[in-house]
């Protein structure tokens, strides 16, 4: 079958699939199982309000179930069996092997240096940005064309970024934008991707181009939303513009500058594809999720790469908390 | 605000210079790829794509004189010409690569044997000799020309429709427009009756189960590749479309849960109580009320998951396979990206085909956009 046709089968299977089951299912609770009439209509209909939300929530429950909450548990199993013995229980075997490759210890150190740059340099421009912007008239087209780059794939990116990292041999015209300025400094022509350390930075800047107007954007919203007596007051004691901002506005939006941040940092947690396009993890650029994805389909090495995703969980575990604690509170 | 600002124009004109510069910065990037996608490949190869706007200077590669000779007047003749395109101009050439530039053109030069070699501006050449050149070997013809600024659209006619240099990136095309949109609207309807559910229902475990859709927000993707794979091979789904739907819709739900949650608890809840007591059941509020009332934040949840789709290697790569028939666009930029790394005709055009459809997407709803992301992070 065309995979057209395919695709728009499966969505009117989907879709009228959906409605049906909603549809149904709530005229059988009302109709057949808990009816309202006869001589128990109030405790029917009681019993059929307690059921409902289930109905609702059925097919989300089972989509999650099964493709987010079962895997977290699945993949901790097969971090401590062996695929090749038949999934045996091999107990921290994976653990320790994945320890001892120099590979992955390079992976986690770019990570954390990834975690270091990329959300903090995101947040500082997101936060220039959306102050610089606020204040002139063609603010919204600027902030604009500084968020474009969030619409762009990560592959995209890669190749943009790639043509500003060209090389040509010395001598030549350079068609990459950085070796040029570097040439017309005086510089020798540099074949940046694989200079080490400086390439890792290179890689980061990708991350940082795109994920920069989503920080104007959330810090933008933020900004505007401070009461407008508060900088009126700092204004009439004297304060200047520099202090008005670091003084009286960044710190009453600070709590949005942590979601901006923490935001980011899962972003940077599971950064994959800039890296598998522009270096694939070579000349000191490989980072974890990337390290994983070699183990699991390039080596078939199930047990290290779950090793590998169990520890990109555990990084993320400290937000995950924070999230549903903060949810939580929120609820109460 | 306004007026404070205004007394200080030193400071404002500062404002406005260091966004025009951020500005430029940021767009700088996606101006050079899409410049160089308009350029020809010997183009791209010699010069940076900010000189493409201005009439350049350079050395073409020699070119042997070739061609008929005619007889005329005792004198055997070659004439021709060394460019196809008329708009180059000749600014100086020569026929030894010691010497490139050694004449002007118009001038007639003594080659030896009683031969003279003229090449005029337009790049028309004529070579004449008392004896036939039958048999002898030509001179090389080096020439510095300038040309003037020349795009063309033959890369996007090359990537999307030739079927040798980069064949399947219009197949790619549909491919991803075929992961895309099933996999953005399946999602929705399952996560709007959540939602409703998550936001206007009471039952015990709501706390719960919405503290477990915060949770599962952030949990990687990266967990559920194996063990998903093994199920969907187990169930005998294979790899294909259908898994990825399944899995974009698995792995979309926490956010359109979430989105669409948080929207449906500011509605009012009057229409929602005034329903009830006039007999609606939950079934014809959610359909009738809740539904149409949610549309901005069904319009966010759908542009997010699209670009998100769209946009996607990962799921992707792992789900569809690597088979060249059903490669994704992002999945054949970075195989193109491996096996044509500096061949920027083709790499440009192709990453703007895929670029192009994300862009006027965002161009078109980015109120929505705006809108889910503020409702999505900020807590």
């Amino acid at each position: 079958m065309n995979p057209a046709v395919q695709g728009i089968l499966t969505i009117v299977l989907g879709v009228g699939g959906c409605i049906a089951y909603f549809f149904f299912s709530n005229q059988l609770l009302d109709k057949v199982i808990f009816p309202p009439r006869g001589p128990n209509a109030g405790r029917n209909i009681n019993r059929a309000n307690l059921v409902r939300p289930w109905l609702f929530l059925f097919p989300a429950i089972f989509a999650l179930s099964i493709y987010l909450a079962y895997p977290v548990v699945a993949t901790l199993w097969l971090s401590v069996t062996d695929r090749d013995a038949g999934g045996a229980f091999v107990g921290g075997a994976n653990y320790s092997q994945m320890l001892a490759e120099p590979k992955f210890w390079e992976a986690l150190r770019n990570n954390f240096l990834w975690l270091l740059v990329v959300p903090g340099l995101s947040t500082a421009f997101g936060l220039l940005a959306a102050q610089l912007t606020d204040r002139i008239a063609w603010g919204s087209i600027a902030k604009s064309m500084i968020f474009m780059p969030m619409a762009i794939s990560f592959v995209g990116a890669s190749v943009i970024w790639k043509l500003i990292y060209d090389t040509r041999p010395a001598g030549q015209d350079q068609i990459g934008v950085l070796n040029a300025i570097w040439v017309w400094f005086g510089g020798e022509p540099q074949t940046w991707l694989t200079l080490i350390p400086w390439n890792n930075f290179l890689l980061m800047i990708v991350l940082v181009w795109i994920q920069t107007g989503f920080a104007m954007v959330i810090l933008s919203a933020a900004l505007r939303g401070i009461p407008e007596e508060t900088i009126e007051a700092a204004v009439l004691d004297g304060a200047n513009p520099f202090q008005i901002f670091f003084k009286i506005k960044v710190p009453q939006i600070m709590g949005t500058i942590v979601v901006v941040w923490t935001t980011i940092t899962l972003v940077v947690l599971k950064v994959f594809d800039i890296v598998l396009a522009m270096t694939n993890g070579q000349w000191n650029t490989q980072v974890l999720a990337n390290y994983m994805y070699d183990k699991l389909f390039r080596s078939f090495d199930w047990g290290v790469g779950s090793a590998s995703a169990m520890v990109i969980m555990l990084l993320v575990l400290p937000i995950l908390i924070w999230n549903v604690h903060n949810a939580r509170k929120e609820m109460r | 605000m306004a007026s404070i600002v205004g007394k200080k124009s030193g400071l404002t004109w500062a404002v406005h210079l260091s966004v025009a510069f951020l500005v430029a910065i940021w767009l700088f990037p996606t101006v050079g790829l899409l410049v160089s996608s308009f350029r020809s490949a010997d183009q791209i190869a010699s010069s940076g794509w900010w000189s493409a706007l201005s009439t350049q200077e350079r050395q073409v590669p020699p070119v042997r004189v070739s061609g008929d000779e005619t007889e005329q007047g005792g004198s055997f003749v070659i004439a021709g010409s060394l460019f196809d395109g008329a708009s180059t101009t000749v600014t100086a050439w020569g026929t030894s690569s010691r010497e490139p530039e050694a004449y002007e053109p118009g001038q007639s030069v003594d080659m030896g044997d009683g031969q003279t070699l003229t090449v005029s501006e337009n790049g028309d050449f004529t070579l004449s000799g008392p004896e036939s050149f039958e048999g002898a070997r030509l001179p090389r013809i080096f020439t510095t020309a300038s040309t003037p600024p020349d795009f063309t659209l033959d890369n996007y006619r090359n990537v999307l429709f030739s079927s040798t240099a980069a064949a399947g990136v219009g197949q790619s095309f549909i491919n991803t427009l075929t992961v895309a949109i099933p996999a953005t609207i399946i999602p929705i309807l399952i996560a709007a009756f959540a939602a409703y559910a998550l936001a206007w229902m009471e039952f015990p475990g709501r706390a719960l189960l919405i503290a477990a859709v915060v949770g599962l927000l952030v949990v990687p993707l990266q967990l559920a590749l194996i063990p998903v794979l093994q199920l969907h091979n187990d169930i005998g789904i294979g790899k294909g479309y259908l898994g990825v739907w399944l899995a974009h819709t698995g792995f979309g739900l926490p956010l359109a849960i979430y989105l669409l949650r948080n929207y449906m608890v500011g509605l009012p809840k009057d229409i929602i109580e005034n329903a009830k007591v006039d007999g609606a059941t939950d079934f014809q509020i959610f359909i009738k009320i809740i539904l149409p009332l949610s549309f901005p934040a069904l319009a966010s949840f759908a542009i997010f998951q699209f670009l998100w789709t769209w946009n996607d290697l990962l799921v992707a790569l792992v789900f569809l396979g690597t088979d060249d028939q059903t490669l994704v666009l992002t999945a054949r930029l970075v195989n193109l990206l491996g096996s044509r790394g500096g061949q920027w005709e083709i790499l440009a055009a192709s990453a703007f085909v895929s670029i192009a459809v994300p862009l006027v997407v965002f161009f078109a709803m980015q109120r929505y956009l705006v809108r889910g992301l503020l409702a999505g992070s900020v807590k």
